[in-house]
């Protein structure tokens, strides 16, 4: 009984998902941010540079990913705080995390596909990877991960998306830096290591070093370990204050 | 299954200091039209909110086709369409997809929401624009929209929330007609509203709230014969009325001018109007109409908001 409702509500997070795909993610400006967004950044880092192109995928994958799957999932509740159909929403007979669970789908596969993009263009530049399962099984988790981070960061009950936005920088953009993308972790100062073991974004940069270069600074059973403990917490920590939050916002 | 469609058990809800709804308890039978009328801010959305599982009751319980609302909510709510008080499509969706969208989400199987979609669509005339994007409809035809996506799982109860504010004089019958024929069918209707005259065309019973609190609960005839002292004679002379002589008139509790007619409130319509014949002979006036009024909606409406407010004052 109890299984059928699980299967029912899990339907009804992909009905959620396939909406939320729809009416956010398949727009022109959108895709072109996510295609463009890793074009730009192979720009910005590999003119007058000389990075080798494998420590770029693992990085500019990692920053790609993170960027995508927590860029829109974030201000799907406060859009539809706006437009009051969140108010339908709940109405009907989801509960809050299968809500949750649609737009963290959603923008899992977002992610997923963007994430394709500096992969391929890093293949075409002549990068290898050393380890295609790792490398699809990490960017599979870490779109997971991301995605529910982006639904932790719509948590805030706020109904402007504009605000959700600016707090979602200010958390993204220091992740960015104290998660090895820039300076792999070996050659970070001790506070450095210390401060990138909070980031989820480590756990998958590592990971697509692993994958590409066939190094890493963790083992990858610490890397998937940790990455699944971060959806987890991400996750179960969404749901906990969007019910919090959800009398707030209606 | 019990024989009422929605129960409700001292059901209360706080916003801080402010009590919105204050231990409410009432019932709605299977089948009926029951109306919920209330002055702004008097309690009715936030009852409907928490009825419909948007918002959490702090006490009380609820029950809808005998399902609790808080133990068994995702049931509940499978009973129930909700025409909510603002329009709520998704504006990007088409209203063809709007309606797959519920469809989906209350599990209907793909061909029966298709063949639901398509009646539903025709019959509030929105079929040959079904493909349009929702941004692009009137006030009046979302509305319809917002109808039509309560009632694709052919739900056995319908909450409405005001569903004719703000729709012109057209939209507003039509969606009345719509609601008598539903109701026709067996559907349980659950419609808050402030037009008085909404809910005496529309329904069986009507409860009526002011501060969170149930002031009367009873048919709207009943609540009419209740009433004494509401009934009044409308009548209109010749000449300008003296209204300084005419409320001291015996039996007449209160006159009041409506464009060129008076009508004088009474308990014994008969002795007043001896009075006003009287009355004409005596100011050289004659009379052009008059006709004897039992008390309106709208009269029994005031007066028991004025004498809940007293209450409150007292």
């Amino acid at each position: 009984m109890l299984r059928k409702e699980y299967v029912t509500q899990f339907r009804r997070a992909l009905v959620i998902a396939k909406k939320d795909i729809r009416i956010y993610y398949l727009k022109g400006p959108v895709i072109i941010f996510g295609v463009l967004i890793p074009l730009f950044l192979y720009l910005a880092f590999s003119i007058g540079r000389s990075i080798p192109i494998n420590t770029l995928v693992a990085g500019l994958m990692a920053m790609t990913l993170f960027f995508t799957s927590t860029a829109v999932s974030p201000v799907i509740a406060p859009w539809e705080t706006t437009m009051r159909t969140l108010e339908r929403l709940v109405s009907t007979p989801v509960s809050v995390s299968t809500i949750i669970l649609g737009d963290v789908m959603a923008s899992l596969l977002f992610g997923i596909l963007i994430s394709v993009v500096p992969l391929v263009v890093g293949v075409v530049m002549g990068a290898t990877v050393a380890s295609l399962p790792i490398l699809v099984g990490g960017i599979i988790l870490a779109a997971l991960c991301f995605s529910s981070l982006g639904g932790l960061l719509s948590t805030p009950p706020s109904s402007m998306p504009s605000t959700i936005m600016m707090l979602a920088s200010l958390l993204k953009f220091p992740l960015i830096f104290i998660s090895g993308i820039f300076i792999p972790l070996e050659q970070m100062p001790g506070w450095g290591q210390t401060l990138a073991l909070f980031s989820p974004l480590t756990y998958f940069t590592d990971l697509a070093r692993y994958a590409t270069q066939g190094i890493g600074y963790f083992p990858v059973y610490v890397d998937v370990a940790v990455l699944v403990l971060f959806t987890v917490i991400f996750f179960f920590a969404a749901v906990k204050l969007h019910n919090r939050n959800l009398p707030k916002r209606l | 299954m019990s024989e009422n469609a929605v129960e409700v058990n001292s059901l209360t809800k706080n916003y801080g200091e402010l009590r919105a709804v204050d231990h409410i308890s009432f019932e709605v039978k299977m089948g009926e039209t029951f109306g919920f009328l209330g002055p702004n801010g008097a309690g009715k959305t936030t009852t409907i909110r928490m009825l419909t599982g948007v918002i959490k009751p702090d006490e009380g319980t609820a029950s809808l086709m005998g399902y609790d609302i808080i133990r068994e909510t995702l049931k509940a709510k499978e009973t129930f369409g909700i025409v909510p008080e603002t329009s709520n499509a998704y504006i990007d969706l088409s209203a063809w997809n709007n309606l797959m969208l519920m469809g989906e989400l209350y599990g209907v199987p793909k061909k029966e929401r298709e063949e639901r979609a398509t009646e539903l669509l025709r019959r509030f005339d929105l079929y040959d624009r079904k493909d349009e994007k929702v941004k692009g409809f009137s006030k009046g035809m979302k509305q319809r929209l917002i109808i039509c996506m309560a009632l694709i799982h052919d739900p056995p109860l319908l909450f409405l929330d005001e569903p004719t504010t703000a729709l012109d004089v057209q939209s507003a019958r039509r969606i009345r007609n719509m609601l008598g024929e539903f109701n026709k069918k067996g559907t349980t209707i659950f419609l808050t509203t402030h037009n008085i005259e909404e809910a005496n065309l529309l329904c069986d019973r009507i409860a009526i709230i002011n501060h969170g609190r149930l002031a009367a609960i009873d048919r709207p005839q009943h609540l009419r014969s209740r009433i004494g002292g509401l009934n009044s004679v409308e009548v209109s002379f010749t000449k300008p009325a003296d209204l300084e002589a005419l409320v001291e008139v015996p039996y007449v509790r209160e006159v009041r001018k409506l464009g060129d007619k008076v009508r004088l409130y009474t308990s014994s319509p008969s002795e007043v109007i001896t009075h006003i014949v009287e009355y004409a002979r005596e100011t050289d006036s004659r009379i052009v109409t008059l006709q004897t009024l039992a008390p309106t909606l709208e009269d029994i409406f005031v007066k028991l908001i004025k004498e809940q407010e007293a209450g409150y004052d007292a």
